[in-house]
């Protein structure tokens, strides 16, 4: 090699060092900015009404303080993203948290936390190999965030056969779904009717909209997302029809970026969708994706003077990053969830059950009790927060059913027939947008 | 051993082992306690003794496709090519492989044997596209290597959230699993795949046969050496290079088929890994000799499989194996350079004395 060759290696390899070190320390708050994937929803249980499926519970058993835990007990938790990203995973770190407070254990000494377990992140990564280690290190339950962990969940349990496990948004453990692995007898299934959150997110919306048009930033499409996009369509539908009294259908368009999160050169620009939304006359914006953008880019237009408002997803502190123009967060609260997981370990009673909680309808917020819930946010007036109350009572009481039909699918099929009320079944494989909605919702956004 | 050789190898390993030191201290730990849990998560404490067979075969697995791409490497760096395009030739080797796994049916054997071949083919295709971008396009192997490796990328994505999404959850999971009949046959209880660590070993060994024994791999050295020359002597240079990269390509590609037939078992958005790139700084750390390559890859590897151990064991950030890689390699090429000036400096004072 000549001497200038060596200068060009040796900077070369500084460059790539440098670059490491830089992609290996940063990423720590990106609320979805990385490879981080929200998880599938799931196995349906009930009827959006909530009658309950053979597997299914219904809301969370109802808490109690106190050292009922033998000690040494302890929870290994692998998170797909970082434990502070103000997001999914986070959202799950505060409920295993949760859970060892309520049973009096240390949060410091028996929560066994691995972040980053996604194979972006941390190539060398082996789900099996890291929920061996947690078991050496005194876990009794170990929990799988994401639905990108299937794989991995599945081999676990099939070589950790004693271990108790939950795989968080499977559907594995239901027998009526379409991936029922009944040979996984330690792997349960634990996930939230999110549905609803969708549903009171869709319905603040409309009732905020002062242009009558709506949009929602989607990631990428399968059953889980066309569920959640449908769930926000029948409640704006609803609460535009029934308390705005608006003579014009309300406008619901999605679009789709191509994955959870942007991935430059490959995804839709989330940032340059939600200005196509704005510039487009929407003025509410309706988030789906794991990161933020929808409200953050929402704020930055109101901030410029624009009339606009947005709903982020997932995280009960999503809404600190724009207040203002926030009109509330559907949000995942997995304590009561986990609680009610280890306490089945500790008894002797956990199985391989699949549960889709529905939110606690006495109060959808009550943090010891309600898996899913809606926080309002700043944005919302008064007059619409109480709009918005009526109608979570009315789900609340089954009295509105959204999934009743007559509903058709974006291809003009029907869906659901009039008089008949969608199965859990229907809901959770949602193979189509609905009639009404804009947009592309086909298996994938490139056809 | 003389002075000079003694600095030449102590000077970076102090220097390495001092950057860790520091490092370690300051993310507040005592420096040996994450060293022994890399080790023994990865290989196991005592070494090879303490370790289930699977991190074993998990560091091993790791450890083929980081030393298969480095060996690529030494081809095309002695070529005088920087092939940054290797992760866009491994991934491209991983869906040829995932497409053969997917769509064949086949005797195991004969399956296997053609999804080798096919991630080979895919990677070298690859690889060739850079050659003739150079070549016949000039367009700079750098360039034309970084953009392909995103067009790559961009591939796996569409194929994993498009035609070979699972049915109804498609998501950055990746695809279904391969058919069993189609994954690298393994050491029982591990994902340890013989065959995958003989075809990295040959490949290193017929890399430093290339440059040590035969006619081509002096006139590929000839044309990294300084192409104009070689193409006055008589060297089809354009070929050569060509060639480089169909070698460097093909052995990526099999990197691809190892990560997707052998380690994780179906094609996901990151099947490289980023071993291509870890491999360049590989290569440049051993100093482009295949031998040195075979221990520095699998101290990579132990560090890949090893790491997330620190979080979970230590409450360390999952991160700070990445961070400990680069200061590693930073040190590393700090204390060459330091080496290597000691070295030149001293023969330049020599030299004055005995002219002197």
């Amino acid at each position: 090699m000549t001497k200038s060759k060596n200068r060009w290696l040796s900077l070369l390899a500084l460059l790539l060092a440098f670059a490491m070190v830089v992609a290996a320390c940063g990423d720590d708050d990106a609320g979805g900015g990385d490879t981080t994937a929200a998880p599938a929803e799931t196995t349906a249980t009930t009827t959006a009404t909530a009658t309950t499926s053979a597997s299914a519970t219904t809301a969370a058993t109802a808490t109690t303080t106190g050292g009922d835990a033998p000690e040494g007990f302890k929870i290994g938790l692998i998170l797909v993203g970082p434990r502070n990203d103000r997001g999914y995973s986070q959202a799950h770190l505060e409920g295993a948290e949760y859970a060892l407070e309520q049973l009096g254990l240390s949060v410091e000494d028996d929560l066994i936390v691995l972040e980053f377990a996604n194979t972006g992140d941390t190539p060398g990564l082996s789900l099996p190999r890291t929920a061996q280690d947690m078991v050496d290190l005194g876990a009794e339950l170990i929990i799988f965030n994401s639905d990108d962990m299937r794989d991995g969940a599945f081999e676990a349990a099939e070589q950790l056969p004693d271990v108790p496990m939950i795989w968080v948004s499977g559907d594995s453990a239901w027998e009526d779904g379409k991936d029922f692995q009944p040979g996984l007898s330690n792997l349960a299934n634990v996930w939230g009717q999110m549905i609803f959150g969708k549903m009171i997110a869709g319905c603040a919306a409309a009732l905020e909209t002062e242009t009558g048009q709506i949009a929602y930033l989607g990631p990428l499409t399968n059953d889980e997302t066309r569920r959640l996009v449908n769930s926000s369509f029948l409640g704006a539908q609803y609460c535009w029809e029934n308390f705005r009294d608006e003579p014009a259908d309300i406008g619901f368009t999605v679009t789709y970026i191509g994955f959870w999160f942007e991935i430059p050169g490959v995804t839709l620009d989330p940032v340059l969708v939600v200005n196509d939304f704005i510039d487009g006359g929407a003025d509410v914006t309706l988030s789906g994706i794991d990161a933020n953008v929808a409200l953050i880019r929402s704020g930055q237009r109101a901030d410029a003077g624009e009339n606009v408002t947005a709903v982020p997803y997932d995280f009960i502190g999503a809404c600190d990053e724009a207040p203002e123009i926030c009109l509330g967060v559907p949000y995942f609260n997995w304590g009561p969830a986990y609680l009610d997981a280890a306490r089945a370990v500790i008894d002797g009673s956990f199985s391989n059950t699949w549960t889709w909680f529905e939110p606690d309808w006495d109060n959808i917020n009550d943090l010891d009790s309600s898996v899913v819930g809606f926080l309002q946010g700043d944005g919302l007036s008064a007059d619409n927060a109480a709009s918005l109350d009526t109608f979570i009572a009315g789900l609340a009481d089954g009295s509105i059913e959204l999934y009743e039909g007559p509903l058709n699918w974006q291809d003009g099929s029907q869906f659901v027939g009039a008089g008949e009320v969608a199965t859990d079944f229907q809901i959770w494989y949602s193979e189509q947008c609905l009639e009404g909605i804009v947009g592309v919702c086909s298996v994938n956004v490139f056809g | 051993m003389n002075r000079a050789r003694i600095t030449t190898l102590a000077l970076p390993i102090l220097v390495v082992l001092g950057s860790v030191v520091v490092l370690l201290i300051l993310a507040g730990t005592n420096p040996w306690d994450p060293i022994r849990i890399i080790v023994e998560g990865s290989i196991g404490w005592p070494p090879f003794e303490g370790g289930s067979a699977r991190k074993v075969g998990d560091t091993f697995m790791v450890w083929v496709p980081i030393a298969l791409a480095s060996a690529g490497l030494i081809v095309t760096f002695n070529a005088g090519m920087w092939n940054i395009g290797i992760e866009g030739q491994i991934i491209m080797g991983a869906i040829a492989a995932a497409l053969v796994a997917r769509e064949v049916s086949a005797p195991r054997p004969l399956l296997i044997l053609l999804a080798i071949l096919a991630g080979a083919a895919g990677g070298m295709l690859w690889g060739l596209l850079v050659g003739v971008l150079r070549t016949a396009g000039g367009v700079n192997e750098i360039f034309g290597g970084l953009g392909l490796d995103f067009v790559a990328l961009s591939i796996t994505t569409y194929l994993i959230i498009g035609p070979w999404a699972r049915s109804g959850v498609a998501s950055t999971s990746g695809t279904n699993p391969f058919p069993d009949n189609a994954l690298l046959p393994s050491l029982g209880g591990s994902k340890l795949s013989p065959l995958a660590v003989a075809i990295a070993v040959l490949a290193l060994l017929g890399v430093w046969t290339l440059f040590r024994g035969t006619l081509y791999g002096l006139k590929l050295k000839a044309v990294g050496r300084n192409r104009s020359s070689a193409f006055l002597m008589g060297i089809p240079t354009n070929r050569y290079l060509l060639g480089a990269f169909a070698i460097c390509g093909a052995l990526a590609g099999i990197a691809g088929t190892s990560q997707a037939l052998g380690l994780h078992f179906k094609l996901i958005p990151a099947i490289s890994g980023n071993f291509g790139f870890l491999a360049i700084l590989v290569v440049l750390l051993a100093r482009f000799q295949p031998i040195w390559v075979a221990p520095i890859s699998f101290f990579f590897a132990m560090v890949a499989v090893g790491g997330p151990g620190l979080s979970l064991r230590l409450g360390l950030h999952g991160s700070l194996g990445g961070v400990l890689q680069g200061v590693l390699v930073l040190s590393a090429m700090l204390g060459l350079g330091w080496a290597a000036y000691l070295t030149r400096r001293r023969a330049m004072t020599e030299s004055g004395v005995s002219s002197g």
